[in-house]
């Protein structure tokens, strides 16, 4: 019946596909939640009125953001090809488009982790101040807990931003389900292997969504 | 414990203008071990600025502010957290960490103190009894009402011994039963633990209930200071009278007493305040029987404050006007303010 609907799908090639894409967009994921935290929070506490205010690191940081955010991707990805030759050693492939995918989305998360990290109660940094805490004690006790649901829905967010940014990545030869879409579907017109893909990628952002959406009202206890 | 000596405080506001606000004005107070001491003030007067200076939040643009023998204004990085130890806050809107259950809440400053969790453990437990939140150890704050919080921002405050607490308008967000509930277990506190308290408040209420001594803040200056009592009975300045009616007379008061001006033009309204021992004296009975004249008791309150009891009484009295007079100086004798209303005659 499958093969049917799909008379034209190489089973094993989607499947090696969709192997490519997930393991594009996870990679990605935990490099962009780790850089997109540390931009954020560098973003949030040297800011007016913050902890580090530090006027030339801001503008530094928040320009950074703001120029990688900017860009296309399909044009990052161009752009950062020479980068990806050094750091990767080839244009080809999966990996070769990890570099593209983690600058294009962690800045893209770091605007997201400010935002959170400024609905944070000035009363509870004032009350964690007045007890003696750390820099250190109130980055990790206070400040990301209290704003982990909007991190953990912004990452979400970020997620199948990322699942959209392999699908571009695989258009220029990185592999994945869009990658297969274009030269298997398009290229040859198979529109079954094109429609095949796009409902694979339906799948995995729908999954992606809902975990995000479990965890977030699991941990949000406001 | 607490020295504050010709402290300011001056706010730059942003921009070329070069505006500054003077919140604190040269401010000297000294607050005695063991003391539940108020300040007392209308919002913008400056009290808020006051009381972060004392551990650290703001630091004086002048003068010196010195907490438990450490110079607060003075020090700062780790010693400065080191003092804050010391020196524990409570707020207005509580300020818990709504991720965090009851326990973990109170157990907060302990972890930043590096108290070892079972020890950190044990310390919660006799907390949460102490603050009277039996099995509410695993609650979120979102599932407990106002003055279970405040409970919380008490329990958490206490957790490392301070020597000092600081109210920052502790009871302001709370209804008047929960409010006084509140006070009571800081009265308490103050009991037991032999704790130094200074409170920031907009009523009255709060400095009767609770205060020995009191500051009257006003534009950033502290315009009245002394025991709570001393204050109630002879207010000096006129936003003082203010806060003192607050308690002493409620609104009604002053539609009642045109109402009975009016209804009985003959005799004399009298007011009389009473402080400390002379409020338990029978003195109506004794103006009755060593007077020929008509008494009629209009109103009358009575309000305990941590130094004694104040109470006023409004009464009407009627008769030859020699008499009268003999009752007032008879009055006077007796220890009791006397302030005539008005006469008609």
């Amino acid at each position: 019946m499958m093969s049917e609907m799909f008379p034209n799908v190489i089973w094993e090639n989607i499947w090696i596909a969709t192997r490519e894409t997930l393991y594009m967009t996870a990679i990605s994921l935990v490099a962009t939640f780790f850089i997109g935290i540390l931009l954020g929070l560098l973003l949030f506490l040297t800011s007016r009125g913050q902890l580090w205010e530090n006027k030339f690191i801001n503008i530094i940081i928040a320009a950074f953001v703001n120029i990688f955010r900017s860009i296309p991707f399909i044009i990052l990805i161009i752009l950062l090809i020479p980068f990806t030759r050094i750091v990767v050693g080839t244009m080809l492939g999966a990996s070769a488009a990890l570099p593209a995918l983690i600058i294009g989305a962690a800045p893209f998360y770091a605007r997201m982790v400010e935002i959170g990290l400024r609905e944070v109660d000035k009363g509870v940094i004032e009350a964690a101040r007045s007890m003696g805490a750390k820099t250190s004690t109130l980055i990790f006790k206070v400040l990301l807990p209290e704003s982990m649901p909007a991190l953990v829905s912004g990452i979400t967010v970020t997620a199948i931003a990322l699942v959209g940014y392999t699908a571009m990545a695989g258009a220029i030869g990185a592999g994945g389900l869009g990658n297969l879409a274009y030269l298997e579907g398009f290229q040859r017109n198979n529109n079954d292997v094109t429609l095949l893909a796009t409902i694979l990628i339906l799948v995995i952002v729908f999954i992606i969504q809902f975990i995000g959406d479990a965890i977030t009202s699991k941990i949000d206890k406001r | 414990m607490i020295t504050l000596s010709n402290v300011s405080k001056i706010f730059r506001s942003g921009g070329a203008s070069g505006d500054s606000i003077k919140a604190v004005d040269n401010v000297n107070v000294t607050i005695k071990e063991g003391e539940i001491f108020g300040v007392i003030g209308y919002s913008g007067a400056g009290k808020s600025t006051l009381i972060r200076m004392l551990n650290g939040l703001e630091t004086p643009t002048e003068g010196s502010v010195t907490v438990a023998g450490n110079e607060v204004s003075r020090i700062k990085g780790a010693r400065l957290r080191k003092a804050r130890q010391d020196i524990s806050m409570i707020f207005q809107h509580f300020n818990l960490l709504w991720s965090r259950t009851v326990f973990e809440n109170i157990s907060f400053p302990l972890e930043i103190a590096g108290v070892p969790a079972a020890e950190r453990k044990k310390r919660v437990e006799e907390l949460i009894k102490l603050v009277g939140l039996d099995g509410r150890a695993n609650a979120y704050p979102s599932q407990l009402s106002g003055g279970q919080k405040q409970r919380v921002g008490i329990a958490r405050a206490l957790a490392n011994d301070p020597k000092v607490l600081l109210c920052d308008e502790a009871t302001s967000a709370l209804d008047p039963q929960t409010t006084d509930s509140i006070l009571d277990l800081l009265v308490d506190i103050n009991h037991r633990l032999g704790l130094t308290i200074v409170l920031i408040t907009h009523e009255m209420h709060v400095i009767r209930k609770i205060c020995h001594r009191v500051a009257v803040m006003e534009s950033g200056r502290v315009v009245e200071m002394g025991p709570v009592l001393d204050v109630f009975r002879n207010p000096a300045e006129q936003i003082t009278k203010r806060f003192v009616q607050q308690v002493t007379e409620p609104e009604e008061t002053k539609e009642a007493i045109e109402h009975i001006l009016h209804q009985y033009p003959n005799g004399q309204l009298i007011k009389l305040s009473f402080v400390g021992d002379s409020a338990d004296n029978p003195l109506i009975t004794q103006l009755i029987r060593s007077f020929s004249l008509e008494v009629n008791i209009l109103q009358g309150k009575i309000s305990q404050t941590q130094n004694g009891s104040y109470g006023t009484l409004f009464i009407h009295i009627n008769g030859n006007a020699d008499e009268i007079n003999r009752a007032i100086e008879f009055i006077k004798g007796q220890q009791v303010g006397v302030e005539v209303i008005s006469n008609d005659e």
